[in-house]
């Protein structure tokens, strides 16, 4: 069965990276529906957000393959239950539109958005939350004339305990205290 | 924000330092000398004319191969690499010459080689620009590398190297490429070489796993019908004494895939023959009776399982493989080992304990007898009729006693060159597996031999994919090569043809060819051939191009329609397998 899966991938700041990621998930025809990309806790590692709908079969092989490419540090793969995420949305309004009533100012409040700049002509809104609950802002404001309107992809936080960083003291300590074990032929 | 930061370890094993600067070509070649590169294949061009004008100041440390395309400087360099212990490396210009590496590196990375592939690229000011021989040749090999890098400064130069190196060879090996400007190749640099032993982003080094290695010997201790199925793994991390120890203390029959052939001898009483669409009856057919399969660093390629809906439902799996990715990919395991073959098998040898399953090995006689009489006795002593490759390949195995290096193309005499030479030697099988690359045959032949010039290097490549790659004749010519090549010549792309027999309604589309005289060919290129038709001069002309001192080219004419038998069909299962 199909669902929604994030992806939280911790890399080195390797040039091509995203390109090599994205390979991966294109062999497999899975569509990219979200994706950020961040600088994470641990200094000098990134961290990408990819939201994609998919087999779990499916997400746990790709996943694989993702944490097999060499400057990938971990992968995670998450249900949505699994962390706690957040898109942002801004809204472009005419500000013709606040003269007909307190409707948008409603609306505001309504979704806890906030209204950032205002214009004689524009104002800007911001919107963070679920992306559920921005489209049902998006169509709340769109009779009122939306001029422009953006949202990002997701960013996410884990709910479980154990953190990259102790991830990546056991790859240390893995390595240091381990036999000389590069391979030759013969 | 909370920050912290996981130091990188410096292990400073090997350091090699100068006094004076010197330029980013000279980094490059003082670079794979550390490495223990002492041959490179490669061909020049504009890009990379820094690099190959200061190869002139090394010749005694490096030689380097001029092939006629870059195409077979990586099937040679893969070659190299595949029989012996030391890299595969290849030069190639920017542009076209990084573009014609491309099959090469695919080839490569599917059979998971160790090779290092060094491009130039144009000057770092003009990269992006749609300059003269510019390509993005680090977006064109992202998908067919282990791992790739630009170098546009001079002082990345050591430090790049060294780590294309560790990641080429270390855990699941395979291609890598570094793509250098102009520019960084005349900048002068401090150089200092400190060989790479740690990423920290890769983890080639395994914690054992201790815990499945336990109850994987528990399952092989109470296994009734075990079967081993011994992939390139057990090759590339040099794990064939202890293989042949695990099989011989088990007692357990061995299954090999094509890129495994060789990690075990193929005359041992318990090797089972080749699995897979053109691999022996008895390891096919009972994969499907076994009870427990362990499959040891291998992938279950399509080519191996057949229809995965019919593959060894019945038998519990215990895999070892050091690609985590490929555990589960095609096959859903019972025991997941997630090590590497040499490790986990020194570790499960003393768990396991010394057994013996004749009655079941006696199944593998029974169909091994049946495979014998309907097809192999057929193909290796026929009485009559035109010459048959599977002949032509039992002869050859027979004459050298199993101690040659084969190298093949792809197509039928491929899988004849499988499943009739008596490999005996580890490493002593080179062919292209994943990406069945027509064309690789002849300069991997020429690869083979630079690398083992002690040992016969017999190339079979068929008339088709002689034709793709024959320009390395002058390679071969040029720095007298002493390979054995032998064309089987059927004037058909045969593996096509037999697609066309059995599966299109005997619709020959585009498959036989009208050949040019290769005799005259090799001759024109000054090395000896000879082409034989008939039967009794096979042995003679066999002996004359073993005993010949140089570069031979024998073309052999045979049976224009054979089919490789037995088969497992696209789309059926293993248990499925076609004799005739």
């Amino acid at each position: 069965m199909k669902q929604e899966y994030t992806i939280s991938l911790f890399t080195e700041d390797h040039i091509g990276i995203l390109g090599q990621i994205t390979i991966i998930l294109t062999r497999r025809q899975i569509n990219i529906e979200s994706f950020t990309a961040s600088e994470s806790a641990v200094q000098g590692v990134y961290l990408l957000t990819i939201v994609v709908t998919t087999t779990n079969e499916m997400v746990q092989k790709v996943a694989k393959q993702m944490e097999k490419l060499v400057d990938v540090l971990k992968v995670f793969v998450h249900t949505s239950e699994q962390i706690v995420y957040q898109e942002i949305a801004l809204f472009k309004v005419s500000t013709k539109s606040l003269m007909s009533g307190n409707i948008i100012d409603h609306i505001v409040r309504a979704h806890q958005a906030r209204i950032l700049e205002v214009s004689p002509e524009y104002m800007v809104i911001e919107k963070t939350g679920h992306r559920t609950e921005i489209t049902k802002m998006l169509t709340q404001l769109e009779p009122y004339g939306v001029l422009q309107f953006a949202k990002s992809g997701r960013v996410a936080i884990t709910k479980q305990v154990k953190e990259l960083y102790s991830y990546l003291q056991e790859m240390d300590e893995a390595n240091s205290v381990r036999p000389e074990n590069v391979k030759s032929l013969n | 924000m909370k920050t912290a930061k996981v130091k990188e370890k410096t292990n400073k094993k090997t350091q090699v330092e100068t006094d004076t600067r010197i330029s980013g070509a000279d980094a490059i070649i003082q670079s794979l000398i550390i490495e223990g590169v002492d041959t490179v294949f490669g061909y020049p061009g504009g890009a990379i004319m820094p690099l190959y004008d200061k190869l002139l100041d090394y010749e005694d440390k490096i030689r380097h191969i001029l092939v006629r395309h870059e195409q077979g400087a990586a099937h040679a360099a893969q070659a190299f690499g595949m029989v012996s212990d030391r890299p595969g490396v290849c030069l190639a210009t920017s542009g076209p010459g990084a573009t014609n590496l491309i099959t090469g590196v695919a080839n490569a990375f599917l059979d998971s080689v160790p090779t290092v592939f060094i491009t130039a690229q144009v000057v770092s000011h003009l990269i992006g620009s749609d300059a003269f021989q510019e390509t993005d040749i680090i977006g064109i090999s992202m998908p067919v590398t282990k791992w790739n890098c630009q170098v546009k400064n001079a002082e990345d130069i050591p430090e790049t190297i060294a780590k294309a190196f560790y990641i080429a060879k270390s855990g699941r090996p395979g291609p890598v490429l570094i793509d250098i400007t102009k520019d960084a190749q005349i900048e002068k640099l401090d150089f200092k070489y400190k060989k790479c032993d740690y990423l920290r982003s890769y983890n080639p080094k395994l914690p054992l796993k201790t815990k499945a290695l336990e109850s994987a010997a528990i399952m092989i201790n109470h296994a009734e019908r075990p079967m081993i199925l011994a992939g390139h793994g057990i090759l590339l991390s040099g794990a064939e004494k202890e293989f042949k120890e695990f099989a011989e203390k088990t007692g357990i029959p061995v299954a090999s895939t094509l890129l495994g052939l060789s990690a075990f001898p193929s005359d041992h009483r318990l090797f089972a023959g080749m699995l897979g669409m053109h691999g022996n009856y008895a390891p096919n057919i009972l994969t499907n009776q076994a009870d427990l399969i362990i499959a040891i660093g291998m992938r279950f390629d399509d080519r191996v399982t057949g229809n995965l809906k019919k593959y060894a439902k019945q038998a519990s799996i215990i895999h070892i493989e050091i690609d985590n990715a490929e555990i589960n990919k095609n096959v859903t395991v019972d025991i997941e080992i997630h090590n590497d073959a040499k490790e986990a098998l020194t570790h499960l040898i003393p768990l396991v304990k010394p057994g013996s399953h004749e009655k079941w090995i006696r199944e593998f006689r029974i169909l091994d007898k049946t495979e014998n009489d309907k097809v192999i006795k057929n193909e290796t002593k026929p009485e009559s009729g035109e010459i048959k490759m599977g002949e032509v390949v039992k002869t050859v195995s027979d004459m050298t006693n199993g101690d040659a290096i084969i190298v093949t193309d792809v197509g039928q005499h491929q899988m004849y060159a499988a499943r009739y030479y008596k490999y005996t030697k580890p490493n002593s099988w080179v062919t292209s597996g994943g990406m069945g690359t027509m064309g690789f045959g002849l300069p991997a032949g020429m690869g083979a031999k630079l690398a083992r010039p002690e040992k016969h290097v017999i190339t079979f490549i068929g008339d088709g994919g002689f034709q793709m790659t024959m320009q390395e004749l002058g390679t071969i010519m040029q720095y007298k090569i002493p390979v054995k090549i032998i064309i089987l010549n059927n004037n058909f792309l045969g593996m096509v043809r037999q697609w066309q027999h059995l599966f299109f309604e005997k619709r020959y589309a585009s498959t036989e060819l009208v050949n040019p005289d290769f005799v005259a060919i090799s001759k024109a290129f000054n090395i000896p051939a000879k082409k034989i038709v008939k039967r009794e001069d096979l042995k003679g002309a066999l002996t004359e191009m073993l005993n010949s001192e140089g570069p031979y080219l024998l073309e052999i004419k045979v049976e224009k329609k054979e089919n490789v038998f037995p088969m497992v069909a696209p789309g059926a299962g293993v248990g499925e397998i076609r004799i005739e």
